[in-house]
């Protein structure tokens, strides 16, 4: 129980805002912002996230894993005297003085169920459970609102050519932040469309890891049945150790 | 793009056929789908014939059906930005000075051009779409969307009748021509009330044309989606025409139309106990035949209405192929 109270103690710690306890005296660089239309003055060099922070929100939507990586901080924002309506995720972009901004914490954009092992591996997949990929119009739309910067249209183009490669390829650092979809003219859920064809890729486009058949064939013989019984019955003590020593990937 | 102020008037084309003849190509949706057998027929077809058909990347969407209304510009985006894509193509050395972009696909070939055509008139139209496009380069109007056939019709005839191996004797063919290849004016490549410009090849191929008057009647189009019956009706009507003329095959370059009349040959024969059914061939299969290419150029197996009973029946096929 101390084991797990702690362990969520340090997520909380590793995820606490990075704002909490700024001293105003030694910001020297000051922008105004306006969330929602009321105006702030925050630090010239907090990210979106942190600036809400500093302004006093508490953000229980619209914040995940503060890196970059997880998609749940999707923003749109104007800046002062443009015309543009740029899109960006909080955790990743330098507030901007007289930025104009709101975060959308949810896109309703229902996902289709499916089983890829059941389904044909050709183009006719997609119309079928996302019929509206034939309504692009290829204005890139949705390639101009990627905070990844990926060429979105391109790979709802490759869905209608039932090219599953490219379609992979193009898409495969997407995060799902959904900004795609709620600027698209033609209602499509991008994001949607890419993780089928993925799936759709994975399971009959591209070939067959060896090393996945080996490392089944292994875990069905139960040769690590027994490493599996060790690590449960460790003590924290012992698992710390383990952690410290366990071979890494070089950076 | 660099600016061509100082590049000399276009010079002489080179003859279709000439050694390392590179030419923008433009596939569209169905040719990587249900009409592979139009690509893959099209490309072996241009290979014996020494053009290389050097597929556009990154391309997108033709558009499809070109809006015709006034105020929605938004539909023109995706044909105008196949056409930037020619540009680079010139520009990063994919081909060489060769401004024209081959459709062989005609329902792409006809909303390309229409797109090209319009902003070619309107300059205001085209400079809003290039603001639109601002990631992009602008679009410079110099692009020539032309058909396949077209590029046909510059090959020395003696060059196709040379190619062909395995003549099509005794073979009655119909072209169909539907509307794509032919209206409206200033986009069609052919006289719109009585079109040949498919059968003077065919004839090449050894052949016999025969004429059918339901040549350019509509097949139907997108109705196909919605009004089947409608769609069976005039399939009958243009088949069994051709029928009538004694056809063994009808020919098309319409992914739509031969879903039309092919496809929808099982409705057809359900509304019309009488019908006898005829196959329905890209004239590229045809072609790809009597050059005596295999099975991976043919693509008969694509056929909705096998073919190859016809032409064995005309000697044409081996058993099995």
């Amino acid at each position: 129980m101390s084991t797990k109270t702690s362990m969520m103690e340090r997520i909380s710690e590793s995820t606490r805002s990075l704002t909490t306890g700024v001293d105003t005296k030694d910001v020297k660089h000051w922008v105004t912002i306006h969330i929602m239309g009321r105006g702030y003055r925050v630090p010239a060099d907090l990210t979106i996230m942190t600036a809400m922070e500093f302004a006093g929100y508490k953000l229980i939507r619209s914040c995940g894993c503060r890196q970059g990586f997880c998609g749940a901080c999707a923003t749109v924002f104007r800046r002062e005297g443009e015309y543009k309506l740029e899109t960006a995720l909080a955790c990743q972009t330098r507030v901007e003085d007289g930025m104009s901004l709101v975060q959308i914490p949810f896109v309703p954009a229902g996902a289709a169920s499916y089983d890829v092992g059941e389904e044909k591996y050709a183009y006719s997949v997609f119309s079928k459970y996302y019929p509206e990929v034939d309504r692009c119009v290829s204005c890139n739309t949705c390639t101009k609102a990627c905070p990844q910067d990926l060429e979105v249209m391109d790979y709802v183009q490759a869905a209608v050519k039932g090219d599953f490669e490219a379609l992979t390829e193009i898409s495969f650092d997407c995060i799902q932040c959904g900004l795609c979809a709620i600027r698209c003219p033609a209602e499509i859920a991008q994001y949607h469309v890419a993780q089928l064809g993925r799936r759709m890729y994975g399971r009959h486009g591209s070939p067959e890891p060896e090393h996945l058949k080996d490392r089944i064939a292994q875990l069905e013989k139960g040769e690590f049945d027994e490493a599996l019984e060790e690590l449960v019955g460790a003590t924290r003590d012992e698992l710390e150790k383990l952690y410290a020593a366990r071979e890494r990937e070089s950076d | 793009m660099t600016q061509d102020n100082d590049r000399a008037p276009r010079r002489e084309r080179r003859g279709a056929g000439s050694e390392g003849m590179r030419l923008p190509y433009y596939p569209g949706c169905t040719l990587k789908t249900t009409a592979k057998n139009l690509e893959d027929s099209a490309l072996a077809v241009a290979g014996v014939l020494g053009i290389e058909l050097v597929e556009l990347p990154r391309w997108n969407c033709c558009g499809v059906v070109t809006s015709l209304t006034d105020d929605d510009l938004m539909r023109h985006l995706g044909p105008l930005r196949n056409l930037i894509r020619v540009q680079e193509m010139n520009a990063d050395g994919l081909v060489d000075d060769e401004m024209r972009l081959v459709a062989l696909c005609s329902m792409c070939f006809n909303t390309l051009k229409q797109t090209n055509k319009r902003l070619a008139e309107r300059p205001d139209d085209l400079e809003k779409l290039n603001a639109i496009m601002y990631l992009e380069e602008d679009y410079e109007g110099r692009v020539e969307v032309v058909h396949f056939l077209e590029i046909l019709k510059e090959v020395d005839p003696e060059k196709i009748r040379a190619s062909v191996k395995r003549p099509l004797e005794g073979l009655k063919v119909a072209p169909y021509y539907g509307c794509t290849l032919l209206r409206p004016k200033g986009i069609g490549i052919d006289d719109p009330e009585s079109p040949t410009v498919q059968d003077d090849f065919i004839r090449m191929l050894g052949a016999e044309v025969v004429d059918n008057p339901k040549r350019t009647l509509c097949c139907g189009s997108y109705q196909t989606v919605a009004n089947k019956d409608a769609v069976a009706d005039l399939a009958y009507d243009i088949l069994t025409h051709a029928r009538e003329a004694g056809a063994d095959v009808v020919t098309t370059y319409c992914p739509l139309c031969a879903f039309n009349l092919d496809n929808r040959q099982r409705e057809v024969a359900e509304r019309h106990p009488d019908f006898d059914s005829i196959p329905v061939l890209y004239a590229t299969q045809l072609m790809a035949l009597a050059f005596g290419l295999g099975e991976e150029a043919c693509r008969f197996d694509l056929n909705h209405v096998n073919p190859t009973d016809v032409l064995n029946a005309a000697r044409l096929v081996k058993e099995g192929t």
